[in-house]
């Protein structure tokens, strides 16, 4: 088995698919000769050709739009954008195409499509580069919006993505691209998407995020417990759909709910899940929810970048106001 | 499109000297801003000019303080060039709140609005519909000025540079189109990237008047750029230029730089703009190497009084994290009296 890097693991992934299905291809700018901005597509073009790992010029809208063509002709392509703020561009043909395709035809076209990018702050670059915008999408119907927070994790869901028969948007949070390694068997067994997995159990308190977070939010559930408070922590992992059943049932437990992301915070993922948990466990709460998010201005220079981005104090602290409130 | 009439350039002593700085003062400056990278001074990504000198400080010749300028995140040298002082720019650079863009924009936006100088512009192509916004803005309240547009030839790949060259055309907006053919879309080379590589034949289909231009000499920069602004600024409609020219160094500072050939890099760095303008004015007694010293040490002097006030400039405070998101409201009034 494979030690590997999470970026290593989309690697992987796209590799054995491709090797799997004949009807799978990567296209966009500098993946093939260049193997990718951030290498996650290289060695791919050796291995599967120019027909299958697809050079394409610095036309992010066209792409989004190729790609479109290509899945409803039934292949499978896999679309890497540079960068998240590289995807607005292509938000044209993913909103207005993509995600409809299936309603607008009643099922007789469909986009079975993945839209990969790297995603989310934390590597010094100003806007567009380090940008979270995931709630952009959660809000159009018809597409799936996954973020994976781990090596083994960003494997088996580019997999399910793949595999999937509706347009993905699949963010990778490049904070953590080469964070550390973990062992991911190269086995082509796919994670459900969907579905929220649950990385620590506890009973005082639920911690609640995704991507790159997942890290700090763990350390504050370390940082909770050698003071004697117990946090379940949940990696939603899946944005949309959502898993709120598993998010509802920790919370029927612990009583008290952080939702941590770094996207600003109006109108962020984490309104969601607060407004669900306002609409269906409001009786099983004991404490307000909390959120502990990015700020609602844009991602500022590396000089304030780590103030903006959630950190295990802020987590810690947040926590810690549900428990005094109850 | 009717051949560009032959010209021959007298260049005096004095604008010979001033060409000639200004590209020594945009490859120093670059030369310490990796220098500053590496000291973790300044972070993220840094798109160096290094070898299209030329470019920026023939075309620049052309423009008139009232003129404007869109650039793209390779824009440290246009900047420069436009006037914004070294101080500013490499401030920026450092992300302070003295820098051009007051620390937020880095080095892939800075801006001048003073210098009417609209960015920087990280989407590659993103800045066209900008120029011709403001192009169209000038010829409603008619205003005889130049919307000055630079981009790669990566851009002529971009559904916005087809938009927008017909939106110029077709409106006859005074924009001077500039394209800095480097051959190369961060690792993809033009021949793999169109169709149609002569990039001025885009501009042809769209009834643009076109010309391609020795990108690595600055004369013949500045020569192509004066008589095109001027047709601009004359009221002919938009213009465009192909230079051709080459970066020196990797696409940004993470680039690998795997996908030329070095011996390619080696070749156009005979023909590197300053190296070749610096024989030029040498070998016909225009300047002396005294002058060319005099320029380096003169630069050399800028460019470390630009670091030394980068590094001094107070960070942001991060009560200030939030400012300029919105425009500051109003107080509100007081209640009228009972």
């Amino acid at each position: 088995m494979a030690q590997v890097t999470l970026i290593e693991a989309v690697t992987m992934a796209l590799a054995h698919e491709m090797a799997r299905d004949p009807s799978v291809v990567v296209l966009g700018e500098d993946v093939g000769v260049n193997g990718g901005v951030f290498r996650a597509t290289v060695g791919l073009q050796e291995k599967f050709g120019e027909l299958r790992v697809i050079d394409t010029p610095l036309d992010e809208t066209t792409i989004a739009g190729v790609t479109v063509g290509l899945a409803a002709q039934g292949m499978k392509p896999v679309a890497e954008a540079q960068f998240e703020g590289f995807i607005y561009p292509m938000m044209e043909q993913i909103a207005c195409h993509a995600a409809r395709m299936r309603n607008r035809t009643r099922g007789r076209l469909s986009v079975p499509a993945v839209w990969r990018a790297p995603w989310g702050g934390g590597i010094h670059a100003p806007e567009h580069h380090s940008e979270a915008n995931e709630h952009l999408f959660t809000n159009i119907p018809g597409l799936r919006v996954v973020l994976p927070s781990s090596p083994s994790r960003a494997y088996g869901l580019l997999l399910a993505a793949i595999r999937d028969p509706d347009p993905v948007i699949f963010f990778e949070p490049k904070r953590i691209y080469r964070q550390y390694k973990e062992e991911v068997p190269d086995d082509g067994e796919a994670l459900p998407l969907d579905v929220c997995f649950v990385l620590r159990d506890g009973t005082d308190v639920t911690l609640v995020t995704w991507g790159a977070q997942v890290k700090e939010t763990l350390e504050a559930a370390d940082a909770l417990a050698a003071e004697g408070i117990s946090a379940e922590v949940i990696d939603v992992a899946t944005l949309k759909p959502l898993d709120f059943d598993t998010i509802h049932e920790s919370v029927k437990k612990t009583g008290r709910c952080v939702i941590v992301h770094e996207a600003p915070r109006t109108a962020g993922f984490g309104a969601e899940i607060a407004a669900r948990l306002a609409e269906q466990a409001m009786y099983d709460l004991l404490a307000p929810v909390e959120r502990v998010t990015g700020y609602d201005t844009h991602i500022p220079l590396f000089r304030l970048e780590m103030k903006y981005l959630p950190s295990v104090e802020r987590i810690v602290a947040a926590a810690k106001r549900t428990l005094a409130a109850s | 499109m009717s051949a560009p009439a032959p010209h021959k350039v007298r260049v005096t002593r004095e604008h010979a000297r001033e060409l000639l700085r200004q590209m020594i003062l945009v490859r120093r400056f670059e030369e310490a801003c990796v220098e500053q990278y590496g000291a973790q001074k300044i972070r993220g990504f840094l798109h160096l000019y290094i070898g299209e000198e030329a470019n920026a400080v023939g075309v620049m010749q052309a423009l008139t303080p009232e003129d404007a300028v869109v650039a793209t995140y390779r824009e440290h040298g246009h900047a420069l060039i436009r006037g914004i002082p070294a101080t500013a720019v490499m401030a920026e650079m450092f992300g302070k709140a003295a820098g051009c863009s007051r620390g937020r924009g880095g080095s892939m936006h800075l801006f001048d609005a003073s210098r009417r100088f609209y960015g920087g512009n990280a989407i590659v192509g993103g800045g066209l519909p900008l120029a011709v916004g403001l192009a169209l803005a000038d010829k409603l309240r008619g205003l005889a000025r130049v919307t000055c547009c630079i981009f790669g030839e990566g851009a002529a790949a971009e559904g916005e540079f087809h938009e927008s060259l017909n939106l110029a055309a077709l409106w006859k907006l005074p924009v001077l189109f500039v394209c800095e053919n480097n051959r190369y879309a961060m690792g993809t080379a033009i021949e793999r990237s169109e169709s149609v590589p002569d990039i001025r034949r885009h501009a042809e289909v769209y009834g643009i008047a076109s010309e391609t231009v020795d990108g690595m000499n600055v004369v013949d920069v500045e020569v192509a750029a004066r008589r095109a602004a001027e047709a601009v600024r004359a009221g002919e409609g938009p213009r465009f230029l192909e230079n051709h020219t080459y970066r020196f160094r990797a696409h940004s500072m993470f680039d690998p730089d795997l996908y030329r050939d070095k011996a390619e890099v080696e070749t156009w760095k005979k023909r590197g703009p300053i190296v070749r303008f610096s024989q030029w004015v040498l070998e016909t007694g225009t300047l002396h190497q005294a002058d060319i010293d005099a320029i380096e040490a003169e630069t050399a002097q800028t460019i470390a009084d630009a670091v030394a006030f980068a590094e001094a400039a107070p960070p942001e405070p991060v009560e200030d994290l939030l400012r300029d998101v919105y425009a500051p409201r109003p107080a509100a009034p007081e209640p009228p009296a009972p």
